[in-house]
């Protein structure tokens, strides 16, 4: 059972992929809630537009996204720059370019999770809280925030899901810098491409799958927990 | 209390153009459905905002087109209970209760909860969630949610009406005592012809988007405005205070004026005051004390007058102390029992057609 031992620099693959897929997942998810309630809710000029700009990195191919990124958020792109002198925030080859492209990429499947639960929403429980003398920034918070959860919980899985399987995006904006940027997928892809790498491969491989399976489990367990709470009517 | 409300609103072929006033007390909104009352209601509530409109509560200005005033619906501090109840699933029946009070700004606990709790009769359901309720105890809820916001004026938008006969008949005498016992304004949707009868102090009559008739309601459901709308319900809507309860029997004896009527004991207690609306159809006229008859309501009273109704028909009005009964009866039988003013007669009232 010797070859199931993992190494150091594995070990750092794994810490650095959950790390990043969790911190993509825990930043994107305020603005996936404002982009989903947005486009639920929101009737303003340019909301296809904005639909369209939102589900691009589902549709884009991953590599095509990173080079975005990359022109965009590199120390010479436009965003980039201004970021990193007026608030030192780099993101090319660092880990923060790397949940920046794992966000992104996963943000398309939070925002239509949420937004499929916010539609879902009985409008009239809104206009009861309206009438006990909620405003509308304590109604959301009271009553469609609670009734949104399951869809929130299910958009923060595949989020967390995607940002750990995504590889293209992050590869070419970021590079694959051992400690720095080298998550779970490109560390298999590494092996991949070294002679004896196999055995590596293999047990990282495994190692994915059960983190994605544990991710699967505790999204049915949650949403079950707040399924029970909210779907008795 | 006063509240003043006028409207003018265009919703697709329909046209609201409506207004009344209110000195306190229960003011029913009346009518068939289509008739206007659940928008009107609506723009009280500041859930939908007219297109020309005026609303003053005690000189308070909560909405004036004119110039440009719309307070938004959570600062008008009314209370508003819907045909479906609308709680909230994910929270249990406390927090329901506690979610107005909150916004309210007072104290979690106090008097009013429990007095209203009790009002209600809901102590026993306070840690259940919503889905587990039935429609009647829902309703109920609903109501004491409305109240513990603690509102200037309660809405209530046909809150029985999704409800069968047996739940109204168990929350009606809720909305009696609550009546006669909070001191919060009401303003009641409704369509049904008994519950109007049995709440309101006043009724405000709508028909096609505009307001037909407003007055008591023995003038409305007996009157002229009412009849052409809606004559099988026509009658006449008697007060009195329930006197003695026969509980074998599963009747009540209620005192009016001048005379006793005995009716199904519904959920009524001793000493309450209550409505009983005695349609018009199902009161016979006798110029003699009928004797060997099973029902048990004989009235002595005067006519006071005759009109023709339409169709061979009259309406008689019988004068019993200070209650006016009304009792629609065929023109032939005027003929044959020589009825004219000031004669005394005997107005003869089944119990089983006084089922509230």
């Amino acid at each position: 059972m010797d070859w199931l031992h993992l190494s150091d620099e594995e070990w750092t693959a794994i810490r650095l992929s959950l790390w990043v897929s969790g911190i993509a997942m825990v930043v994107s998810l305020p603005f996936g809630i404002w982009v989903a309630y947005l486009l639920a809710r929101g009737g303003f000029w340019g909301k296809s537009i904005l639909n369209g700009i939102v589900h691009l990195p589902l549709i884009l191919p991953p590599v095509v996204t990173g080079f975005i990124l990359l022109v965009l958020f590199g120390r010479r792109g436009v965003i980039g720059a201004f970021l990193d002198q007026y608030f030192g925030i780099v993101f090319s080859f660092r880990w923060t370019g790397a949940a920046l492209a794992c966000g992104i990429m996963g943000f398309p499947l939070l925002v239509r999770s949420i937004r499929l639960s916010i539609e879902a929403v009985d409008r009239k429980l809104e206009e009861a809280a309206g009438t006990l003398g909620a405003s509308p920034t304590w109604v959301f918070m009271t009553v469609t925030l609670p009734l949104i959860l399951p869809g929130i919980i299910a958009g923060m899985i595949l989020s967390f899901a995607k940002a750990m399987g995504e590889f293209g995006a992050t590869i070419t904006f970021v590079s694959n810098i051992p400690g720095e940027t080298q998550t779970l997928s490109a560390a298999i892809y590494t092996f991949t491409q070294v002679p004896g790498g196999d055995a590596g491969a293999m047990r990282l491989t495994l190692v994915a799958i059960i983190i994605s399976f544990a991710a699967l489990l505790a999204s049915e367990f949650m949403a079950h927990i707040v399924g029970k709470r909210v779907n008795v009517e | 209390m006063t509240l003043i409300v006028e409207a003018r609103q265009t919703l697709g072929e329909f046209n609201l153009d409506a207004g009344f006033t209110s000195e306190g007390g229960v003011t029913a909104l009346f009518g068939r459905s289509g008739s206007g009352k659940t928008s009107l209601v609506r723009v009280i509530a500041g859930l939908s905002k007219p297109d020309q409109g005026r609303l003053m509560v005690d000189g308070d200005v909560l909405l004036d087109t004119e110039n440009r005033i719309f307070v938004p619906k959570h600062r008008r501090r009314f209370g508003y209970v819907f045909q479906e109840g609308r709680l909230f699933p994910h929270l249990t029946v406390r927090q329901n209760l506690n979610y107005g009070r909150w916004f309210a700004g007072m104290s979690r606990q106090g008097d009013d909860f429990d007095r209203i709790v009790e009002l209600l009769g809901i102590e026993l359901l306070l840690e259940r969630r919503p889905g587990k309720l039935s429609g009647g105890e829902k309703q109920r809820v609903a109501i004491g949610r409305a109240l513990l916001a603690a509102p200037r004026l309660l809405l209530m938008d046909e809150p029985l009406a999704a409800l069968d006969d047996q739940r109204k008949a168990e929350i009606l005498p809720y909305l009696e005592r609550l009546r006669d016992e909070m001191a919060t304004p009401i303003v009641y949707v409704s369509h049904s012809v008994s519950e109007v009868a049995r709440l309101a102090d006043k009724v405000v009559m709508m028909k096609g988007g505009r307001v037909e008739a407003i007055g008591t309601p023995s003038e409305i459901l007996g009157g002229q405005a009412f009849l052409s709308s809606d004559r099988r319900d026509a009658g006449a809507v008697l007060t009195g205070r329930v006197e003695a309860i026969d509980d074998a029997h599963r009747l009540a004896t209620i005192r009016l004026s001048a005379s006793e009527i005995v009716v199904p004991n519904a959920h009524v207690e001793t000493g309450r005051s209550v409505r009983v609306h005695i349609p018009e159809r199902d009161v016979m006229v006798a110029t003699l004390r009928p004797e060997g008859l099973s029902a048990l309501n004989i009235l002595e009273g005067r006519i006071v007058s005759i009109e023709p109704d339409g169709e061979g028909m009259m309406r008689v009005r019988i004068r019993s102390g200070e209650d006016d009964l009304l009792a629609r009866i065929t023109a032939l039988s005027v003929e044959r029992l020589d009825l004219k003013l000031e004669k005394a007669v005997f107005a003869v009232i089944k119990t089983v057609a006084l089922e509230r």
